[in-house]
This record gives C-alpha cells, structure tokens and sequence, in this order.
C-alpha cells in the first residue's frame, strides 16, 4: 500500500516542452515540442510556417522578371545565391546565353555568400554552444563581404544584383582590388577560428558523435550541401550539374566520414577554403565583355539610351496632335494621374499642370498622335501645338522606341516557351531547385521552390531523439537553416 | 572525425533519360500515360494506382538507382487537362547522374494517392506540404497535418480557384479575427506619451 502510494508521488513521467517560436537558439521562428524524459529527448515535433508568405503563389501571378526580388527574401543571409538560382533556372527556361563575364562575376558573388553564410553560420553556431568569441570574429569578415556587396550593387542583405540574362552592372575596379586583397587575408582569419574551436576540449565535447547521421539514411532524408557531405556522400550541384562558370575553375569538395556535428563543422571550414580559391580563380580569369545578354526579347535595355525622354533636366512635355487622334480613349484609361480628358471619337488633350511624365499615354497610343517635347515643360498650348507639328527628332523616336519595350517588357513579360523544367543550383545551404511549369505565357503557371532549409528542418527529429536537450540546439545550428526560407 | 578535401570522382552522365521513360514503359506497359520531353528533361506521366511500385523499382533497381528525391509538389491544371492533378516526384541518381521526373494523375474528385515515405523519408515534409497546399491526400502517410499554414486553416492555398488575396476579411482565418478583436479590447490601456 505504501509503496504504490510512493510510486504515485515519484513516479516518472514524460515531459512536454515548448521551445520556440521565439528563442534565441532556433534562428527564426522554430517551434519544437520536446517529449522529455528527465534530459533524454524521446520525441521532437517541429512546427514551422510561421513565416510564410506564399512565394509560390506570387510567383503565378508575376512575370518570370519581376518575381526575381522575391527570391532573395527567401534566404537573406545568402540572397545572392538564391538570386543566382532564380535566374539560372529563368535562363534556361527561355534558352538565354549569358555572357562569359556575367558568368564570373555571378561565380564571384555566389561564391563571397557563401563564405558570407558559413561564416554567420560559424558565428550562431558557435554561439549557440557556448564560443562567445567566435561570433566577433566570424561578424568582422562578414562585415567586410558585405561592404563588398554594398559597392557593387548598393544592397548588403536583400541584393537583386544577379539579373537574368547577366549581372546588374559591371564591378568596379576597386571592389576587385578590395576582394582580392580579402582573399589574401582571408585563410589566416580561417585558421584564426580554427585555433579557437577546433581542438577546444568544450567544443569537441558538444559536437563529436552528436546527431550522427549515415550516409544512405542522409540521402533518403533528402539532405543537401555541406549538411549531406558530412556523412561523405560526395553530391555537390556545383559538380554534378555545372552552372555558371564552375565548370572552369578547378575546386575541390570536402567531404566527412562520420556524419556527426563535428564532420559538418570541419565540412564547412573547407568549403569557406574552396570558395576562397573559387574567387582567386575568377578574378584572375575574368574575362572582358559585356556583362548582360543582348538579346533584346529577354533584357532590358539600358537605362541610358532613353535618358534623352525620362530624365528629369530635359523637361519634357507630351503633347496629342489632334490630327492623328482619333479619341479611342487608350491614353485616357492608361493615365495614372487622370491628365487626359475628352470625348469618344474626338482629340484627347493633356491638362499639362497634372502630367507626371511618365510616358504611360505614349506606350498606350496606337495611332501615334503622342508627341514627346524636350524643353516643352511650361509652355503654352499653341507653342506646342507649333513644336509638335513636325515629325519627332530621331533620336528622341528612337529612344521612345525603348521605353516602349521596356513597358511592355514589364508589364507582359515575354513569352515562355510550353513546358517544364526543374533546376538546381548549390546555394550555400544545400540544393535550391526551382521547378518551372509554362504554359506558354509571361507568368509560370507554377513556380515551385525546393528550399533546403524546409526539408533540413523535417530531419531534425531523426538528429534529435536519444540525446540531451542541450544537444538540440547544437542539432539546429548543424543544419544551418533559415526559417524565412523554410516557410517561404 | 576525418574530414578530407576530395576529387569527386564523376561518373560520365548515366543513362539517358528516354532510355529510363523506355524501361518504365516496359516493366509497367498499361501504367504509364505519356512521356513528355522538354530541354533535355523527360518526364514519364503515369496513373496512380501502381506509384508506389513504380518509384520503388526506379529507387532500387541497381541500374537506375534514383536514390535522391530532389523535389515532391503538385501542379493543379484546373481547365487545362481532363485529370485536375498532377503529383510531381523529381528523381535523381546521385552515383549516376541522372535525372527522371514522374508525374502521377490524382483526379479531382478523388484526390488521393499512396505516401512515398516508405521509399524516402524524406518525402515526409513534402507530403505534408502537399496535403496543406493542394488537399490531396497520402494514405500511409504517418502524420498528415497542415505543416505551413495554420491547422484550422480553410481551404487550400495554392490550388488555381483559391484568390491569389486570401479569403475575404469577413471569413478570415478565425485566429486572424481573434487577434483584431483583442487589439481592439485591449486599445483603451495604451499608453498615451
């Protein structure tokens, strides 16, 4: 009787814990539901999607060239990769050659994120186990990549600089000169982590033999990246499936033997070395050339063949010759600002105090009635009644011309060709793969995102159960994911 | 714990894709629907009832070894093809480098077809994520739950007839309704500075 009394005070029970959706160690917005008995984890339930906007579903209702700046709010730590993804998978879906140069330079800044994620990763990871120090020294050269990316496109997180068809804009010569002074620093500041951590008695402790891993249990989890190598499966899409200019440089891709934390730690302290000596490579081969394809039913054309029309100093005024107009109203209803006003079936007029020039009437106008005034800004109705008379100088026709493809190219999009394509590219977290399927209009009737970080996320469970609490938050870190990826 | 930088030993590019759409052909003759060919990538269109079979003898067949499933979604096709559905299995061989998509016919008013995570464990999330975005359900699958939208959640997000803005404001998700309300409850003991 006493005894069963006292096994009902003591008895041992299963434990329910919450960890997340906000807690420092589950880099972002993670929930795990931990079964506990005593520390030992029995069972963990991930919950995610707390981050989720429906890229996928944008995605249908966009045109292949404007869903681009979703991408790199995927994975922000690594948006340049994504950005990469995205546009290798678009560029193969329409057949776009890139130019050589583009091809290196996307190399390049592929290659700078990721260092960039590895370095945040070793940064969090190391925090997250208990290496305070590691953090300010991985955050220091990160700092210097990022400045790096800020001198070439303006962004340091959310980057848009790869676009299809090429890059942006060309890279100054000094970010060259300043990467390639980081490249030389770069290996000792690796070596500088490494003396702290990589025979640290603490750090051994909490990482040797923790989520242990083999290598065909790995592959039939789905995992990717440096996540998978370290179990040595030797799977890198860089490799298996070159893209951009990897084909042409010479690397090597570390792979571990035990699959435990520690193999995916050392897994990525080489890669950072590889692409390391990836950037040398291309600096060194760069090649000179345009860097954005020219083809004209794919790119943009540059901004500064219609400066003649947009720019604000030549003050322009857009003027209906009332000859030509035969009032079908097209102007009218493509105004943003309400400017042009008239009856059906009889000449528009302009009320030129509300016009914003933004061109919008002269893209809509069939009959070519709209006539574009340099200098005509403030002047009277007769006096541009008088300027419009003539035909338009060339070169303003001409670069109307261009500002009409670029309307109709962001507003339509070109035409995909019918079908459907998966492509993967290897970001920094994995294999980011972007499934296509066109029904041969301006916008993919479905866009699918493979994220690494969603499926690296389904494996924790699998990495958890059987250790210590402690070692959970050693799991996350592991993986390395970003929930803004995760839940897209 | 040994960690070496290697020479990945690349395998010349395995089979080529048609040739595997041929043996799925030959070893399931009345299964398989069409083949379809786009840039290089095939892709084998099959019903559903014999899935399983299928993605097991392309997973275990020495010769394919499809180990790796790179991707597991859905493609609604609503006013497009007679079949609504279609579940999307993008197949890998790691060792061989080859690359074959499967594509399984899930009707509309039936929208069931059979888990794969015997297969790969992996296809666990996928699965999940599919159920949540499309309704089509796994059976076998050992938790199919709502994974990226909340459980009580209606309706299913990505199929083409759902608005591209949500739901209406006054049949939103209840959890949204919920938080307004007590935003509005608890408006009159915000501080004023």
């Amino acid at each position: 009787m006493i005894q069963k009394e006292a096994e009902k005070i003591f008895e041992t029970r299963e434990l329910n814990v919450n960890m997340g959706p906000q807690h420092p160690a589950t880099h972002g917005v993670l929930r795990l539901v931990l079964d506990i008995d005593g520390e030992t984890i029995v069972k963990v339930t991930p919950y995610v999607g707390y981050l989720h906007r429906g890229i996928e579903k944008l995605g249908e209702s966009l045109s292949y060239f404007q869903a681009l700046p979703l991408t790199d709010r995927m994975d922000y730590v690594s948006a340049m990769s994504n950005n990469i993804g995205y546009c290798v998978a678009v560029e193969k879906l329409f057949g776009i050659e890139v130019p050589e140069r583009a091809k290196f330079i996307r190399t390049i800044v592929g290659e700078m994120s990721r260092i960039s994620n590895h370095l945040l990763w070793l940064a969090t990871h190391a925090l997250d186990i208990g290496a305070m120090t590691v953090f300010l020294y991985c955050f220091r050269e990160r700092e210097w990549i990022l400045d790096l990316f800020e001198m070439i496109c303006g962004a340091r997180l959310t980057v848009t600089y790869p676009r299809v068809g090429g890059v942006r804009n060309d890279v100054p010569q000094e970010f060259l000169e300043s990467l390639w002074k980081f490249t030389d620093e770069f290996p000792s500041r690796i070596l500088e982590y490494e003396t702290l951590i990589d025979q640290n008695r603490i750090w051994l402790q909490r990482t040797v033999g923790i989520g242990v891993i083999s290598a065909e249990e790995a592959v039939s989890w789905g995992m990717t990246g440096p996540t998978l190598r370290g179990s040595g499966v030797p799977y890198d899409i860089r490799k298996h499936m070159p893209y951009d200019a990897y084909d042409k440089v010479d690397f090597e891709v570390p792979i571990g033997t035990a699959g435990d934390t520690y193999d995916r730690y050392r897994c990525r302290m080489l890669e950072m070395r590889q692409s390391n000596n990836i950037i040398r490579q291309c600096i060194g081969k760069l090649p000179p050339g345009p860097v954005m394809a020219e083809d004209p039913k794919f790119t943009l054309p540059p901004k500064d063949k219609m400066m003649m029309i947009t720019h604000p100093t030549k003050e322009v005024a857009y003027f209906i010759e009332e000859k030509a107009c035969k009032g079908c109203g097209m102007c009218m209803r493509a105004c943003p600002a309400k400017a042009i006003s008239g009856e059906k079936k009889k000449p528009h007029k302009i009320d030129q105090a509300f016009c914003l020039q933004c061109a919008t009437c002269f893209a809509a106008c069939k009959f070519k009635s709209m006539k574009i005034i340099p200098g005509g800004k403030g002047l009277s109705e007769e006096k541009l009644a008088e300027l419009a008379a003539g035909p338009m100088p060339e070169e303003i026709a001409k670069a109307a011309e261009h500002l009409v493809r670029q309307f109709e190219f962001i507003k339509k999009g070109p035409k995909a060709p019918e079908g459907e394509l998966y492509v993967a590219t290897e970001v920094p977290k994995g294999e980011l793969g972007f499934y296509f399927v066109s029904d041969g209009s301006g916008k993919p009737f479905r866009m699918r995102l493979r994220a690494p970080s969603f499926i690296h996320a389904g494996c924790l469970p699998r990495l958890c159960v059987g250790h210590l609490v402690a070692d959970v938050i050693a799991a996350i870190g592991t993986i390395d994911i970003v929930l803004g990826e995760c839940d897209r | 714990m040994a960690v070496t930088e290697v020479r990945i030993t690349i395998h010349p590019a395995g089979l080529n894709p048609k040739d595997i759409a041929e043996k799925i052909k030959k070893r399931f003759p009345d299964q398989v629907v069409d083949v379809a060919e786009f840039s290089g990538q095939v892709s084998v269109i099959v019903k559903r009832d014999q899935i399983i079979p299928i993605l097991k003898y392309l997973h275990d067949d020495p010769i394919l070894s499809l180990d790796h499933l790179q991707d597991l979604t859905a493609v609604d096709y609503l006013n497009k093809k007679e079949v609504r559905f279609e579940v999307v299995y993008n197949l890998y061989s790691i060792r061989y480098r080859h690359h074959i998509r499967i594509r399984a016919q899930v009707t509309e008013n039936d929208p069931k077809i059979n888990s794969s995570v015997p297969i790969w464990a992996g296809a666990d999330w996928h699965e999940r994520e599919c159920f949540d975005m499309f309704g089509i359900v796994f059976t076998g699958h050992p938790d199919l739950r709502r994974i990226l939208m909340p459980e009580d959640w209606e309706g299913y997000p990505l199929r083409k007839d759902y608005p591209l803005q949500g739901p209406a404001l006054e049949n939103d998700w209840p959890g949204f309704t919920e938080v307004l309300k007590r935003s509005k409850e608890l408006k009159e003991f915000e501080w004023e500075g």
